[in-house]
């Protein structure tokens, strides 16, 4: 087992690296905007002491990599800065100010957690199910109509889906609600109907992918002259899947469940904006829309931090679920 | 409730159905293998299929139109199921002949092609065939694009005159020969669109449709958008922009990418080290996320620079693609890289250049030309999206990720108007066919390839 | 009932390029109970097909047109698939070509012997284990009692391979299917997996279907041989008969392929300056050494074996001497001078002077070129010749691998068969006029029929351009056609060097012994013999020796 442990170590200490690494590209990426961030959230009426205000505030002063040391160091206590938003209103207008980004995030982030939790309930059980019929049943009438209809699925685009959803089942036909007007205090049940459409957006893309994945690991395994070997033993079909082809299908499918889930962080923003979700995806377009540094850099984090850690977790249940390294020589 | 009391209901009823069919089955072909040896799910398939059949039949055959209280009120659900139904079969029948039609004209290895290739990838062709005339015959084709064309093509066909056989020649200077007249025609024809991409018309908020009772105009067969701007028009307008930009992305993407990949793979070494790296780095931010990220960006300098947001959206999603066409071309190539025959070349002496244009590119083009639709759809996809988002082309270019934007609230009058509706799904159902098509093609390409039994 | 099994013209047919095309065309096939029947043909006859046939059982992509097997009396073309599963495993079983493949790798070794009893009734587990655990100990595999609890991949190929033959007997199966359970071993490995399987198949009086491309295997394990070429029987006879006088043509010219020996070549002059020297050569992959002082010299026009087991270091000694290796240290001399150690320092007469024939023609030529630009590129690097007088050379080297250059000038290397892909690598290698050839197993991947014309055309070339070669290969039957010099290698090391005469003749040094006596021979009782040789213990100390 020390083998094991010592390669997932690795794996945990590549993935901070990265993440550490794309931290200092995002921050890099942001740095290269032109002129100053002051004027840029003051806009045209920006007075000198205005400006300075904000300089000093946000400690522009400052060199590149001290601000960089500062902005991870404030990440790290869970300090992700001001959203410019908030500061224009507070430096113009004298509003109450000092929202924290981290506030205007966690409330969103879990809204989001939550979408993401349904959609995976829904698609990860049917894509794997649909997946293996379509392997168990290749090149029959069943896995091309499988096949043409994942491929339509896949090409389109999110806000397609979405809003053929809406025309169907919101429009013409009044089962669930359209926009997903979601607040706090709501109940479970409310929550998810509300929720549904964006859910069941996600599902069908995701589904797709996560089905196509899975029927050609299953087709790859079922090659496998190990497999063969099992029915000339005279084992019945479903000892062959269960006992021989399972133990092996492991790996593969949760890498392949795992790289869905990644996808679904992309995907969450279109569907988001479609059914006007308070979700981070939401939050994330808006502030670029309005150019507010401090939010777009956080979600961008955060994104990316979800990415690296589904990638990572897919790396890690593989190498657990092969026996090759579960049992060195 | 009661719906899932049906859908249950339903389900044991074509389970019932399954067992008897199969029971049936096989006593009335004295116990044949095909029933004796049939699985319990596989006549529950059969069964499901059949029900599925009827259904539909049934729904398509609901009137469109119904009497509430006394009223005539039209059904938009059956009206929609209709369209839906009917462009499916449209489209397979159009895929049909267009299939027939390459199987029996043409040199022999194109009519070979069509007769194994399926019908949906003869669809994806017709298809990707259609909007490439549209794009390109948008607007009115200038003279001097025919004469240089003509040019060009002289000297495409001279410089080949020595390189392919007598047979190849003559089928190439055929295909220049015939691009040259439809560009000579549509010359004369006009252009496609009947107005400007930017041309604010008389009304406002025209209906599709055409017909003035419903609130159309013949002038408009789809009417216009909520400041006057012909949607025929700008939906024609917008294959040439949203496509033509996709397709410069991906070149774009493709030369970055292809070019490292396989100086990293050729070459290995710190080179290799140094670029792979980064590119895992570049590749553990969501490419959708960075994008976003990148466009803030650059809608803060391309004002300042003068230079349009959409040349910099072009550059960034390039630059975040390359990284996928990156990995791919640097895997094909290092699987290529140890061949013998790459072996023997270097022991011969050969320098870089030969290794790659000569040894390595011709044996990667099909794995390229592969990812290079699937790259195509993906950069499409990514553009529709940003400009869906409000951050990808700028106005006044037309292009269809915005018109879904901006259309989009006309869904909600389905129920009362289904034509007004379907102009937002007109723009998105756009993108989704030409993606559609271009995976059709790609799929039947890799499956050719990996040389799958049928 | 005295047939066990009885195919009666048999046909089946494989789908590719959206059609049915044959395998096999009728072929009949009876074999009594304990009767051993040898399948034998080259790649392409359908052996496998017609052995999984023989169980009842076709491969995806490929049917049954017509025919019966029937099996004890049961048709196993008609039978349902319950009744199948009731044989498979049960009373027909089978042991695949590669073990390491062909065993799970999520289950332990003994958990999948026990599944075709536990499953069909026939023993309790607790039973199956142990008799399991007797089988391993029947055929000689190290620690019986405790290698079935490890999983596949902690086990070697050779004792795999004994595993899955005792996975097999694990029912006492009436009929064993073997396909060419020993072609992917080392010739020592493969003995020992040969004398346990006829040993275990004789003591349980098993009838089995032992399929191989190769004579020696078979004759020492069938009774009877069918040889097949492309789907047709070409003729059936008992061992001994077959062996001693073939019928048709085809057989006879199987048989006499292991009769071409080169004349025996004078001793080199004391003092003549080798071609290619090799001197106390040491390398490694990365830091894991692989070559350990190396010495060796190549003459004009003679050719040196470099014999061994995978992995002993053959081919990087090849790529030390070719540059794509630099030695850690020592080095290497063309005709007196020091060659630098990378290829990239060498200069274009350097290069141009050793030059390589690989072992897969597939990957050797590039699938995208002509022949003819194939040839016709090192001729214009070297001499730099263009036009008329490059397709004349062209032509001439054409002319000299014997292939008709108007109509192999503009093909490409998929058009062409595997012998005729191998003639094309030689000739891209004499393209360059050099003086020396390395071989890396030229012929281990051709039939045997092919291969001999392959080495019949590198000895006529030799002796018309004073060629010297270096020729690597785990085939002694190759060493003893072609060789004039032979370095025996293993794990790196040279444990022995000489002439050809002497090192075929006794006494050896212990590890060359071995290797020369494990390959096998036409002689039926030749693994008898052996056997009592070297005493039945003898076999297991080799096996342990091994791991």
């Amino acid at each position: 087992m020390g083998n094991v442990s010592s390669i997932i170590f690795q794996r945990l200490l590549l993935g901070l690296v990265t993440l550490l690494i794309v931290s200092i590209v995002i921050f890099v990426a942001v740095n290269l905007l032109p002129g100053d961030f002051a004027e840029l959230i003051l806009g045209q009426g920006a007075t000198p002491e205005a400006v300075s205000t904000i300089r000093r505030d946000l400690g522009l002063d400052q060199p590149l990599i001290v601000r960089y040391m500062q902005w991870l160091g404030g990440i790290a206590t869970g300090d992700l800065g001001t959203s410019f938003a908030q500061l224009n209103f507070k430096t113009n207008l004298g509003g109450a100010g000092d929202v924290g980004v981290i506030d205007q995030i966690l409330p969103r982030l879990s809204n989001t957690m939550f979408l993401a939790l349904v959609t995976a309930a829904i698609a990860v059980p049917l894509a794997v199910t649909l997946g293996v019929l379509a392997a168990l049943f290749r090149n029959t009438v069943f896995d091309r109509v499988a096949n043409v209809a994942t491929l339509s699925s896949i090409s389109s685009p999110e806000f397609f889906m979405a809003y053929v959803l809406i025309l169907f089942l919101a429009v013409l036909n009044p089962i669930l609600p359209s926009l997903s007007n979601i607040f706090e205090g709501m109940s479970f049940t409310e929550r998810l109907e509300k929720s549904m459409l964006p859910a069941l957006t996600l599902t069908l893309v995701v589904t797709a992918h996560m089905m196509r994945m899975t029927r050609a690991a299953i087709i790859n395994l079922l090659a496998s002259p190990y497999i063969e070997m099992a029915r000339l033993k005279g084992m019945s079909p479903m000892r062959v899947i269960v006992k021989h082809a399972l133990p092996n299908a492991l790996a593969p499918i949760i890498n392949v469940i795992a790289l869905n889930l990644a996808y679904l962080v992309t995907g969450v923003v279109v569907v988001e904006v479609v059914f006007v979700y308070p979700g981070i995806g939401q939050l994330f377009v808006d502030s670029v829309k309005i150019r507010d540094i401090p939010v777009v850099q956080a979600c961008c984090l955060i994104f990316a931090a979800a990415y690296i850690l589904l990638n990572l977790t897919a790396d890690i249940l593989s190498i657990l679920s092969n026996p090759r390294l579960r049992h060195p020589k | 409730m009661s719906t899932i009391v049906w859908i249950v209901g339903a389900l044991v009823v074509i389970a019932a159905g399954g067992y008897v069919f199969r029971l049936l089955g096989q006593m009335l072909t004295g116990n044949a293998p095909k029933y004796r040896d049939m699985s319990f799910g596989v006549a529950f398939g059969y069964v499901l299929a059949v029900a599925l059949v009827i259904g539909t039949v049934w729904f398509y055959l609901q009137p469109t139109v119904v009497e509430v209280n006394g009223q005539q009120t039209a059904v938009a659900s059956v009206t929609f199921f209709r369209w839906a139904v009917q462009a499916v079969i449209l489209g397979s029948v159009a895929a049909y002949w267009f299939k027939f039609v390459g199987k029996n004209f043409g040199p022999e290895a194109s009519r070979k092609a069509f007769r194994t290739m399926p019908l949906t990838a003869s669809f994806g062709i017709l298809i990707i065939g259609v909007y490439t005339f549209v794009a390109i015959f948008a607007g009115q084709i200038a003279v001097t694009t025919i004469i240089g064309l003509a040019i060009g093509f002289m000297v495409i066909l001279a410089a080949s005159r020595n390189r392919l056989n007598k047979d190849s020649h003559a089928g190439i200077g055929f295909l220049l020969f015939a691009i040259l007249v439809i560009c000579s025609v549509m010359y004369f024809v006009g252009p496609l669109a009947p107005y400007g991409q930017e041309e604010i018309l008389g009304a406002a908020n025209i209906l599709p449709g055409g017909n003035t009772a419903t609130g159309g105009d013949p002038a408009y067969p789809l009417g216009t958008d909520s400041i006057g701007r012909d949607i025929l028009s700008r939906l024609i307008y917008g294959a040439q922009n949203t496509v033509g930009i996709a397709f410069v992305t991906t070149v774009l993407a493709f030369a970055i990418g292809v070019t490292l990949g396989f100086l990293a793979a050729t070459l290995g070494g710190w080179l290799d080290q140094l670029l792979s790296r980064a590119v895992d780095v570049l590749m553990a931010i969501p490419s959708l996320i960075f994008a976003l990220l990148l466009m803030t960006i650059a809608s803060v300098w391309a004002p300042r620079l003068g230079i349009p947001l959409t040349y910099f959206m072009v550059l960034i999603i390039a630059v975040i693609d390359s990284t996928r066409v990156f990995r791919l071309s640097r895997a094909v190539a290092s699987n290529i890289v140890v061949m013998d025959y790459i072996e023997a070349a270097k022991l011969r002496g050969e320098g870089l250049g030969y290794l790659i244009f000569k040894e390595i590119l011709p044996n990667a083009t099909a794995p390229l030309l592969a990812e290079f639709g699937l790259r195509f759809c993906f950069v499409f996809l990514t553009i529709a999206a940003l400009s869906f988002l409000g951050v990808g082309i700028q106005p006044p270019l037309s292009d269809w990720g915005t018109m879904v934007k901006d259309l989009a609230p006309f869904i909600n009058f389905a129920q009362f108007a289904p034509l007004a509706a379907v102009t937002p799904l007109l723009a998105a159902g756009a993108i989704a066919l030409l993606t559609v098509a271009v995976n059709f093609v790609v799929d039947w390409m890799l499956h050719k390839s990996s040389g799958l039994k049928e | 009932m005295s047939e066990l099994l009885e195919i009666r013209n048999l046909r089946l047919e494989g789908r590719s390029d959206e059609q049915w095309n044959p395998i096999i065309n009728g072929v009949d096939l009876t074999l009594k109970k304990g009767e051993v029947l040898g399948l034998i043909g080259e790649s392409g006859a359908g052996k496998s097909t017609l052995g999984l046939a023989a169980m009842g059982f076709t491969r995806d992509g490929v049917r049954i047109s017509s025919g019966t097997v029937e099996f004890d009396g049961i048709d196993l073309v008609n039978a349902s698939a319950a009744v199948k599963r009731g044989l498979l495993g049960k009373r027909i079983a089978y042991v695949a070509q590669s073990a390491a493949a062909s065993f799970n790798p999520a289950h332990k070794i003994i958990d999948q012997h026990v599944e075709a009893p536990v499953q069909h009734g026939v023993e309790s587990r607790a039973a199956s284990i142990k008799d399991g655990i007797a089988l391993y100990e029947r055929l000689r595999l190290p620690n019986p009692g405790e290698i079935g609890f490890r999983y596949p991949h902690q086990v070697s190929g050779g004792q795999l391979q004994r595993a899955m033959t005792a996975m097999a007997m694990s029912c006492r199966p009436d009929l064993i299917i073997f396909d060419e359970p020993t072609t992917a071993l080392d010739v020592t490995t493969q003995i020992e997996v040969l004398a346990s399987v006829r040993d275990i198949v004789e003591q349980f009086d098993t009838a089995a279907i032992y399929i191989t491309h190769d004579l020696a295997v078979v004759a020492q394990m069938a009774d009877t041989i069918k040889v097949l070429l492309k789907g047709d029987e070409v003729e059936t006879a008992e061992t001994r008969e077959m062996l001693s006088s073939p019928k048709e043509d085809y057989t006879k010219s199987l048989w006499a392929v292991r009769s071409f020996e080169r004349p025996t070549k004078p001793a080199v002059n004391t003092g003549a300056t080798p071609v290619v020297s090799i001197r106390n050569v040491d390398a490694a992959y990365g830091t894991v050494p692989v070559l350990h002082d190396v010495s060796f010299d190549i003459h004009e026009g003679r050719t040196v074996a470099v014999v061994g087991e995978s992995g002993s270091g053959k081919s990087t000694t090849a790529r030390c001497i070719t540059g794509l290796l630099p030695p850690k240290k020592g080095e290497v001399l063309f005709d007196g001078e020091v060659l630098p150690a990378n290829y990239k320092q060498r200069n274009k007469h350097q290069l141009r002077q050793a030059q390589m024939i690989y072992q897969m023609a597939d990957t050797a030529l590039n699938p995208r070129m002509a022949i003819g630009q194939i040839i016709s590129r090192p001729v214009q690097f070297y001499t730099g010749l263009t036009g008329k007088g490059l397709r004349r050379r062209v032509d001439q080297l054409l002319d000299q691998i014997e292939l008709e250059p108007d109509q192999y000038y503009n093909r490409l290397p998929s058009e062409l068969s595997g012998g005729q892909k191998q003639r094309i690598g030689i000739a891209r290698a004499l393209a360059a006029e050099p003086k020396f050839i390395i071989c890396d197993e030229v012929t281990s991947a051709l039939d045997q029929l092919v291969a001999e014309g392959i080495l019949r055309l590198l000895a006529k070339l030799q002796d018309s351009l004073k060629l010297s070669y270096m020729f690597i290969t785990h085939d002694l039957a190759t060493v003893r056609a072609i060789s004039d010099e032979v370095v025996v290698m293993k794990e790196g090391r040279v444990v022995e060097q000489g002439e050809k005469r002497a090192m075929f003749t006794p006494p050896h040094h212990a590890y060359t012994d071995l290797l020369l006596s494990s390959v096998p021979e036409m002689d039926p009782d030749w693994l008898t013999n052996l056997l009592n040789e070297r005493g039945v213990d003898n076999i297991g100390d080799a096996a342990v020796g091994k791991m």
